[in-house]
């Protein structure tokens, strides 16, 4: 009896697969023509990823994949790199390291030349491990933990969590905006955890009191009623928010209508909660936050982006993880025609050749001007401090 | 009056769990499977009132009112298409089924609706009040939950104490072989149970996003699993168990925040439940089972 | 769950041709492999298919032999996970020989979820059903809530430990923090491959047979089939299910240090109870309570969405759609009946009766 079950899910599995399969053909053949032309031609660089794009983290996933897109679908129309065209792949891992590792395994089937690693922190480590096996390049629009980039082949777009932690205890003390601070961070999160735990450790030593820690996880996200109540309770002036802004679009309204009133500070999480469909954007008059990317900005590279994202995503996802991806894209590209990267070599050699070409290069783009990287891969550039005010960041 | 704040909100995060708990207790009292989708016909319930309220700019009423049908009417469907083929199999095979349902709807949810935080408004125009000197507020939010909850708790009890078809579910639930000898239709009762289950889920939704405004295809799953906890610890199959355990565990939740820490609350919120059941091994409101050789 | 009464004889086949499949599966992949460069994606999900026919064998230990529903045996995975991966990150430079510090790594992790395999059984001795399940479930839920907030360095004076944050460890300047809260464990040595995991899992299901066909096995199953009359025929209910829930915690927690090791960045994420639900879907696929069937079904399920990655944006629906078909279509009364008119053992049956009707005659 058992053993004809078994047989049943088999043959079932089997037929099902058999199905799929035959439908992956139709699609490919219909739908990729300029891909499959590409392939044809030679020339080309394979560009690939991953991240989360179904699952609890599906829109910094699909931000990425829009604003690597985006760029992708620019550099070609432009005449692509050293002349080769551009194929961009990205591979779903739903935020997990095993799933990341798979992903991986499935661009070096696709023979990958360079990659752009993958989204999230964990996954990243996991994804960075394997592709230092290999010596495959990686530039990460937006893992932020200071792991991600352990190997020499590894760089990243972002900033780190260290960085933005420590910047935001320098920023909050030297300008004096409050002596007595209240976080609320995502403990399970490494991007939150790790800030929280850098902000902690320098703002005692700048002397800022932290009267209230207060915290919360993936499974529970949607109440701060107590996390707020506690921080009233605390008598702190200012809220320091190293999270992602869906959460934080939560916080403010439940603190509003709970009759906190508080300075808000957050980081580039933050960033794309004036971008959220339907978000009452008055709730976040006032939040400073300190991040390299504004939507609004007025600079032609962020004006150019932003048009050219809505004309062809709408406001899906518009937030800094479509714009680091855009930029990490575009900084490939600086970096190749400096290293002369072409299509017959190999991923090995173009890391070689890049790797050597990221020290060397000078970028502006949408996250910052004048971006250089050290061999360690962090980019230097400079974290800007903006407060919304009527609907739109104003530089502090 | 920090106190009263968490012990208000605890209730309020609480009649929402019940309510998703309600829909839990009563399929599983009905057709004994744990529907683990329930939690995500909460979300599509609130994409549909997004849908019309705000995508289509018609009033809070009338989203609420499609919201209830859309959800109604895709818990039946589930139900005939995808739990009923499989009434004769074991309870496990159902909750397997149920778990394939619930990926479903989230990645049906993710293509149609994308990835990103959709910011709810709230359909709830209730002012808030301020009490003690503006040291307790509860929001509107708060009150219309509350109400809300308890009209619902008080007519679901009417319903199936007083009615022929509430009564006719009791009796499904017995014995489904005795109710069907005695005349009742138990497929169509087990349907009912499935349209009230999600209607309530759909009421649900509407509350939970308009209390937390933050809707994405996984909204719906926490409140499932913590909804499936407070359904158990109340004691499963029970009406008013639900409704007990998912009010004791929304303030249990809270006060563990507010008083011992919230980067432990899940666990001692899962503590809790677990020394509770290990006194009371069938939930608070749960039967005795009786076992016999 | 129906009784069965096979003499032993069928048993030992039944096992044999387990170990057959297995071995079997092993050399030809083994072929592949190395008659392939590329490939990587499938080279790439083998460990994790062994990792995870070994949830599901033990797993089917306390689902299928004992009865129980247990949500929460992501947890265990966890447990093992973290104590292998923390030991090797310990000794990295202490311990020359990478096997032996595997083999110690192993037995560390699967013996400390083995511990918590029994303290989670106590409370199961009162519990059934779906408050047992919750209760599962809870055990997990805490796991990760606590471990993600773990924070343990090593310095001159020795461990620091800390549930707070890494600031709060104190350690000395040279010290280097080990488990860094939600980042987990980073640096892990690789030392699983394809032919390790193979290993473990014949050795998983060597134990877990041997524990079925055992006089342990058969009590626990008349436990699992009738708990009061196991009780009366002086059964020692408390006593085996504790030994059941010992080896199927023991078991995954192996499965999470061979996890650990096959990856370079350990977090609670990947231990929730989607995790445990996904292992439970394995099993209840295969046949609950049949160790080939898990395995089966683990190897199946594990590779499905893996080769649905060319429908791109489809590739999660499609998943769950086939994951709802193959439930109904396993549970169809004329499938079934359609099953069994084409199924082998079937044919061969009627071919050997046919031919010893015609030797009488």
């Amino acid at each position: 009896m058992k053993l004809k079950k078994i047989m049943a899910s088999l043959l079932a599995a089997a037929a099902a697969i058999t199905c799929l399969t035959a439908c992956k053909t139709d699609g490919n053949t219909s739908g990729n023509d300029s891909e499959n032309n590409a392939s044809a031609g030679g020339n080309v660089l394979r560009i690939g990823g991953s991240g989360p794009l179904t699952g609890d983290y599906a829109l910094y996933g699909n931000g990425v994949k829009n604003g690597a897109q985006l760029a992708i679908d620019e550099i070609n129309a432009a005449g692509g790199i050293n002349g080769c065209t551009l194929e961009f792949k990205i591979e779903d891992d739903e935020a997990g390291e095993e799933k990341a590792v798979n992903a991986y395994n499935v661009l070096k089937d696709w023979d990958m030349d360079i990659s752009i690693g993958t989204v999230t922190s964990g996954a990243c480590i996991a994804f960075g491990a394997e592709a230092a096996k290999d010596n495959m390049f990686i530039l990460t629009p937006s893992s932020t933990a200071v792991e991600c980039i352990s190997g020499d082949n590894a760089f990243r777009v972002c900033f780190s969590d260290p960085n933005q932690g420590v910047a935001s205890a320098d920023y909050i003390a030297d300008n004096g905006l409050s002596s007595k601070v209240a976080i609320i961070y995502q403990s399970d999160n490494a991007y939150s955890a790790g800030i929280f735990d850098k902000f902690k450790s320098e703002a005692s030593a700048k002397g800022i009191e932290i009267v209230s820690e207060q915290s919360f996880t993936k499974d529970n996200k949607t109440d701060f009623s107590a996390q707020l109540q506690s921080i009233k309770d605390s008598g702190a002036d200012l809220m320091f928010l190293p999270i992602y802004y869906s959460e934080a679009s939560l916080i403010l309204q439940q603190a509003k209508s709970s009759g906190l009133e508080i300075k808000y500070f957050g980081c580039d999480g933050l960033d794309g909660i004036l971008n959220m469909n339907n978000f009452d954007i008055s709730l976040a008059e006032g939040v400073m936050l300190l991040t390299p990317f504004a939507a609004d900005a007025t600079d032609d590279a962020t004006v150019h982006f932003v048009t050219e994202y809505r004309a062809k995503y709408g406001d899906e996802t518009m937030n800094q993880f479509a714009a680091d991806a855009y930029d990490a894209i575009y900084i490939i590209k600086a970096a190749a025609e400096k290293a002369g990267i072409n299509a017959d070599m190999s991923s090995s050699e173009i890391c070689d050749a890049l790797k050597k070409a990221m020290t060397e290069i000078t970028v502006d783009g949408v996250t910052g001007t004048s971006i250089t990287w050290a061999a360690d891969g962090e980019p230097s550039k400079a974290p800007k401090a903006v407060v919304i005010t009527d609907g739109s960041y104003k530089a502090m | 009056m920090s106190f009263l704040s968490y012990l208000v909100s605890g209730i309020s995060l609480g009649s929402i769990y019940a309510l998703i708990a309600l829909g839990y207790t009563m399929v599983y009292g009905i057709a004994k499977m744990l529907n683990f989708a329930h939690g995500d016909v909460i979300m599509v319930g609130a994409y549909a009132i997004y849908t019309i309220c705000i995508t289509w700019g018609l009033p809070p009423y009338v989203g609420v009112l499609g919201s209830i049908v859309v959800c109604a009417v895709l818990g039946v469907v589930i139900e005939k298409v995808a739990y009923k083929p499989l009434r004769k199999a074991s309870s496990l095979a159902v909750l397997i089924t149920a778990i394939g349902v619930s990926y479903l709807l989230q990645n049906a949810a993710l293509l149609i609706f994308k990835s990103d935080t959709k910011s709810f408004t709230s359909v709830v125009n209730i002012p808030s009040i301020d009490l003690f000197d503006n040291q307790l507020h509860i929001s509107g939010e708060t009150i219309a939950t509350i109400v809300v909850s308890v009209i619902i708790m008080v007519a679901l009890n009417l319903f199936i104490n007083k009615t022929k078809p509430g009564r006719a579910m009791l009796a499904v639930s017995e014995d489904k072989g005795a109710a069907q000898l005695m005349g009742i239709n138990v497929n169509s009762t087990i349907s009912l149970t499935f349209l009230i289950g999600s209607a309530l889920a759909a009421v649900a939704g509407a509350l939970l996003c308009s209390s937390y405004p933050a809707l994405s295809p996984t909204t719906g799953a926490m409140p499932g699993i913590k909804a499936f906890t407070a359904a158990v610890f109340g004691g499963i199959g029970s009406i008013p168990g639900a409704m007990v355990g998912g009010i004791l565990l929304g303030v249990i939740e809270n006060l563990s925040k507010g008083y011992i820490s919230t980067q432990f609350s899940d666990a001692i919120v899962f503590g809790v439940l677990i020394i509770i059941l290990l006194f009371k091994p069938t939930g608070l409101l749960g039967k005795k089972i009786n076992e016999k050789v | 769950m129906q009784k069965e009464r096979k003499p032993l004889k069928a048993a030992t086949k039944s096992n044999l041709i387990t170990y057959g499949i297995l071995i079997a599966a092993f050399i030809i992949v083994s072929i592949i492999c190395a008659s392939n460069d590329k490939m990587y994606q499938f080279k790439g999900m083998l460990v994790p298919l062994c990792i995870y026919s070994i949830m599901a064998v033990s797993l089917n230990l306390v689902v299928g032999i004992l009865g129980d529903l247990s949500l929460g045996h992501a947890g265990f995975m966890c447990i093992g996970a973290y104590v292998g991966a923390f030991f090797s990150v310990l000794l990295k430079d202490n311990i020359p020989l990478d096997w032996l510090r595997f083999v110690i790594s192993l037995v560390l992790g699967g013996i400390t979820a083995g511990i918590f395999g029994f303290l989670i059984g106590i409370p199961v001795l009162r519990l059934r059903g779906d408050y047992l399940a919750i209760v599962t479930l809870a055990f997990g839920e805490i796991i990760k809530n606590i471990v993600n907030l773990l924070y343990v360095g090593v310095d001159g004076s020795g461990l620091h430990v800390s549930i707070k944050s890494a600031s709060d460890l104190n350690m000395a300047e040279d010290g280097t923090v080990i488990v860094k809260g939600a980042l987990g464990i980073t640096g892990t040595p690789n030392d699983s491959n394809f032919t390790v995991g193979f290993i473990l899992l014949l050795i998983t299901v060597f134990v877990s047979l041997n524990l079925i066909n055992s006089r342990t096995g058969r009590a626990v199953k008349s436990i699992r089939d009738n708990r009061i009359a196991a009780e009366t025929v002086g059964i020692s209910v408390t006593r085996y299910k504790l030994i059941v829930f010992m080896i199927s915690a023991f078991f995954a927690g192996i499965a999470g240090v061979l996890y650990s090791h096959n990856i370079s960045s350990l977090n609670t994420s990947t231990f929730g109870y989607n995790t445990s639900i996904l292992v439970l879907v394995y099993v209840v696929l295969g046949g609950i309570g049949s160790t080939r069937g898990s395995i089966i079904a683990a190897v199946i399920l594990y590779a499905l969405p893996e080769m649905l990655r060319e429908l791109r944006d489809y590739r999660m629906l499609i998943y769950a759609v086939v994951l709802i078909l193959l439930m109904i279509v396993n549970n169809n009364e004329k499938f079934n009946l359609f099953k069994e008119k084409i199924s082998i053992s079937r044919f061969i049956q009627n071919r050997r009766e046919a031919m010893s009707k015609g030797a009488k005659s």
